[in-house]
């Protein structure tokens, strides 16, 4: 495994990239290339796509080195077209069928109240979140959304983009889209749930699903 | 509303664009009903949890670069004949 170090001189790496430097290649890669399999492995369920995915980006990014304007950092600038070349591979790759959301989602009785009585989360999320145990455990979860979904959910709640560009790249209509994200979040609050509740209090062990408001 | 209809609009909530109409019976909703307040704090919640663990500055994404990785793309460069 190779480690990344962080790069004092951006202007200068990418100069030698210019110059086709090999060690300059070899220092983006090393310096890069964990943090973008993290963002492809996002993505693509497949560790081989993940992989794949990541080296087209690179090579893509050698090859276009003159028309990186610097105005971005060389970091988001790579990210961007991992992101690009990952979302390109899902589609030219044949979808599986994928687990259905459905069991994640609320359930409700026939008066329309939540099947569910929701127990407080221990603490604040910003506090619980300062912990890289639950970051990760958070991480994992996400991992575990179906593919249709959490690809929404990483390019509309991770990676910031808006309604319109995420319908766009994923060839959904934007109100497919929206319903995506909407059942990506709540099934992700589902997967979440067990381990950032505090202990159930006896009052809300004897009502399980007894009316609320 | 139902608490049924609540989970339907949240998302438009969190985000402000739920129309006035709506938006009304949805905080009536709210303040009478424990459940999805928690419901919605524990939505949005995950909003935000989703954004700090994959936030790209944190130092814990993995940094390293698996040893064949490095080895296929610096390969394939020298053999890609447009770089």
């Amino acid at each position: 495994m190779g480690s990344a170090t962080p790069v004092d001189d951006e202007t200068g790496l990418i100069a030698q990239l210019r110059a086709g430097d090999e060690s300059a290649y070899e220092q983006v890669v090393r310096t890069y290339g964990g943090r973008l399999l993290a963002v492809t492995r996002r993505i693509l369920d497949a560790e081989e796509d993940a992989r794949d995915v990541v080296q087209d980006a690179f090579l893509n990014a050698f090859r276009n080195v003159d028309r990186f304007e610097g105005n971005s950092k060389l970091s988001t600038w790579l990210h961007r077209i991992a992101v690009n070349a990952a979302l390109m591979k899902l589609r030219t790759r044949k979808r599986k069928p994928e687990q259905s959301i459905e069991t994640l989602l609320p359930s409700f009785l026939d008066d329309g109240h939540h099947e569910e009585r929701f127990r407080s989360w221990e603490e604040p999320v910003d506090i619980a979140m300062e912990r890289a145990e639950t970051r990760q455990l958070v991480r994992a979860k996400i991992d575990e959304l179906p593919e249709s979904y959490r690809t929404v959910l990483v390019l509309r709640d991770i990676e910031g983009l808006d309604t319109e560009e995420t319908a766009k790249m994923l060839g959904l209509t934007a109100n497919a889209a929206k319903i995506r994200l909407h059942r990506a979040r709540q099934a992700l609050r589902t997967l979440l749930a067990p381990h950032l509740a505090g202990p159930a209090s006896a009052k809300v062990r004897e009502t399980p699903g007894g009316k609320l408001s | 509303m139902r608490c049924r209809e609540l989970a339907e609009f949240l998302m438009d909530y969190v985000s402000g664009e739920l129309p006035a109409e709506n938006r009304e019976h949805f905080e009536l909703h709210l303040t009478r009903c424990r459940n999805c307040r928690e419901y919605l704090v524990q939505y949005e919640g995950c909003v935000k949890a989703g954004r700090m663990a994959c936030d790209e500055q944190s130092d814990e994404l993995p940094l390293d670069v698996p040893e064949d990785l490095v080895k296929a793309v610096l390969a394939a460069r020298k053999l890609d004949p447009s770089s």
